[in-house]
């Protein structure tokens, strides 16, 4: 028996998603008596993963898994989890997630809870998992009836923690020879910002309220000085002043950073649904009546040409002292 | 062309969500139930659209009790040719997959289509499942999706970007945002959706794997700290020292 938990390498490092999703996996090996092993793909420096709590590593070999195919993916976790005789199979719920692990649980009937936030509870043979549910109004806990178990765990649930450990690395040849995807690539469009939304801890956003794409310098260094990424509302984006992976929201990504600061929204529903799992909100609006207020943990109601400049400076200063 | 699109029955985005007094059931009375917006605004329209230039048809399946039907019917007027309810309880995204994989699997479709995820559970599941019983490729959060001959192009997002696939149908495929925009029902097509053919199919085996043992409300933030606008370093002060996120 072991924990299988399924990672990724972006820009030559393990995702900051995959180290959570480690460390989670190692948080229910211990609950269950046994062990993690994470499965990859690709090279990288893989002690991040020993210290995140995985004993083993598999890298999965073969040709075909190159472009990331979801018929490839599933079959080579498929037969990583047969040959590590996993019960309880772990991804991070981003793309890749949610295209694999739904389908990995329909072949091996394995039920699943998409979206995890919270470590399992077990006891005996009951086992429950928290998630979120009406788009963040609230949390439903799942019990898990099958044997075998998938949880993808929502990114920034938990705070990635490194200990000492060390994993042993092998390689894992992965049989697809009777596996044919008609799926081609034909075009990937990365995206070049250094800072990837969904992983962000720190999130500057900003909304109709800026008036104009021309106004986006003060935010974006305002994000520059927080070392945080940029994001936008919905109508931002529909408007094209900025790109469309920008745009947080029910209709766009869902984040949860540790801070979002959302200048100029004045917080719809359907925003709030993207952003409402943020650890603390702060809204900055010209209208005190805007209903984000009422979600919000910091409030300042003012003209963001005045104090997102001012806010700047004052990053400024403290990164001076502090440093 | 044949296309299903699979729809969901949802409580209206802006619904007030409140829970019976043991936590453990949803209570929907007086709830304003829809079609689930990424069913409906991207993966029915863009069906539809694909229909006019085309030619083919669009069936609806939707797994849910008779009180769903009015949803059905919403689908129906916005242009959908039939629909068809399969008389299950919803209540795990396995069995649902199994209900429409048992109704789909020798009809014949040449793309099934679903929301990205549903407003309520937000499991974004279904899709994949369905794929993976019915033996079909899946393409999640596609953007853009445009057909030529036997041939699927579709735009979807991928970890830290986009990615631009092409495959043979038939297809499952789960629809973002951007694949098309809402359409508005007329009075002809509301008119249309009552004679239109809504057949109700038994219940298939299924497996339950999960279920929702209980529910909580997400706790509201406590009230927001107003911050003067001539000092906006107090907020920086505050982030460092109260919040502790900076």
């Amino acid at each position: 028996m072991s924990v299988l938990v399924y990672t990724e390498i972006a820009k030559g490092k393990i995702k900051k998603a995959s180290l959570e999703a480690v460390n989670y996996a190692s948080r229910i090996a211990e609950k269950m008596n046994t062990t993690v092993t994470a499965a990859i793909i690709g090279d990288a420096d893989f002690s991040d993963l020993g210290k995140a709590g995985a004993k083993k590593v598999l890298k999965l070999k073969n040709d075909k898994l190159s472009d990331m195919n979801g018929q490839y993916l599933t079959a080579a976790i498929e037969q990583a989890a047969t040959a590590e005789n996993a019960s309880v199979i772990i991804f991070s719920s981003d793309f890749t997630g949610k295209e694999i692990a739904p389908r990995l649980a329909a072949r091996l009937k394995a039920g699943i809870v998409a979206g995890a936030v919270g470590d399992p509870e077990i006891s005996g043979d009951s086992f429950k998992v928290k998630k979120n549910v009406f788009s963040g109004k609230a949390t439903a806990m799942y019990a898990i009836h099958s044997t075998k178990k998938i949880i993808s765990l929502l990114p920034n649930s938990f705070p990635v923690t490194l200990g000492e450990g060390t994993a042993e690395v092998t390689d894992f040849a992965v049989n697809l020879d009777n596996v044919n995807s008609p799926v081609k690539v034909k075009e990937v469009k990365k995206v070049t910002s250094e800072l990837n939304l969904t992983d962000a801890e720190l999130v500057v956003s900003a909304g109709r309220g800026m008036k104009g794409s021309e106004n986006w310098a003060m935010v974006e260094e305002l994000a520059k000085e927080l070392g945080a990424a940029t994001a936008c509302s919905r109508p931002v984006a529909d408007m094209h002043w900025r790109p469309h992976h920008e745009h947080v929201g029910q209709t766009g990504v869902a984040i949860r950073p540790n801070l979002y600061i959302a200048i100029g929204i004045s917080g719809a529903i359907q925003h709030l649904a993207g952003v409402n799992g943020s650890k603390t909100i702060v809204v900055i609006n010209s209208d005190k009546e805007a209903p984000f207020f009422k979600s919000a943990d910091y409030g300042i109601v003012g003209d963001a040409f005045e104090i997102v400049p001012k806010l700047v400076a004052a990053v400024k200063n403290f990164k001076a002292n502090h440093n | 062309m044949k296309i299903l699109v699979c729809i969901s029955n949802v409580p209206d985005t802006t619904t007030k969500i409140t829970f019976s007094s043991d936590n453990s059931t949803f209570n929907t009375a007086g709830v304003q139930f829809v079609i689930n917006p990424y069913d409906e605004w991207y993966a029915l329209v863009r069906a539809l659209e694909l229909k006019e230039t085309l030619g083919g048809n669009v069936t609806i399946v939707h797994v849910g009790a008779p009180d769903s039907e009015a949803t059905i019917r919403k689908g129906l007027a916005i242009g959908a040719d039939d629909a068809v309810r399969i008389d299950a309880e919803p209540n795990d995204a396995f069995a649902v997959a199994e209900q429409i994989a048992a109704y789909a699997k020798d009809k014949g479709f040449d793309l099934v289509m679903t929301g990205k995820e549903t407003i309520n559970y937000n499991g974004a599941m279904v899709g994949a499942m369905l794929a993976e019983l019915l033996n079909m490729p899946f393409v999640s959060m596609a953007t853009k999706l445009d057909i030529a001959g036997t041939t699927a192009t579709v735009e979807h997002d991928i970890d830290g970007g986009t990615e631009v696939v092409e495959c043979p149908l038939p297809l499952v495929l789960s629809a973002n945002k951007g694949m098309a925009e809402a359409r508005i029902p007329n009075m002809r097509g509301i008119m249309a959706a009552r004679t239109k053919p809504l057949t109700v199919v038994p219940a298939a085996a299924a497996d339950k794997l999960t279920s929702i043992a209980n529910y909580e409300l997400a706790k509201g933030r406590t009230e927001c700290k107003f911050i003067d606008a001539a000092h906006p370093e107090q907020l920086i002060d505050l982030l460092h020292n109260e919040a502790k996120v900076i």
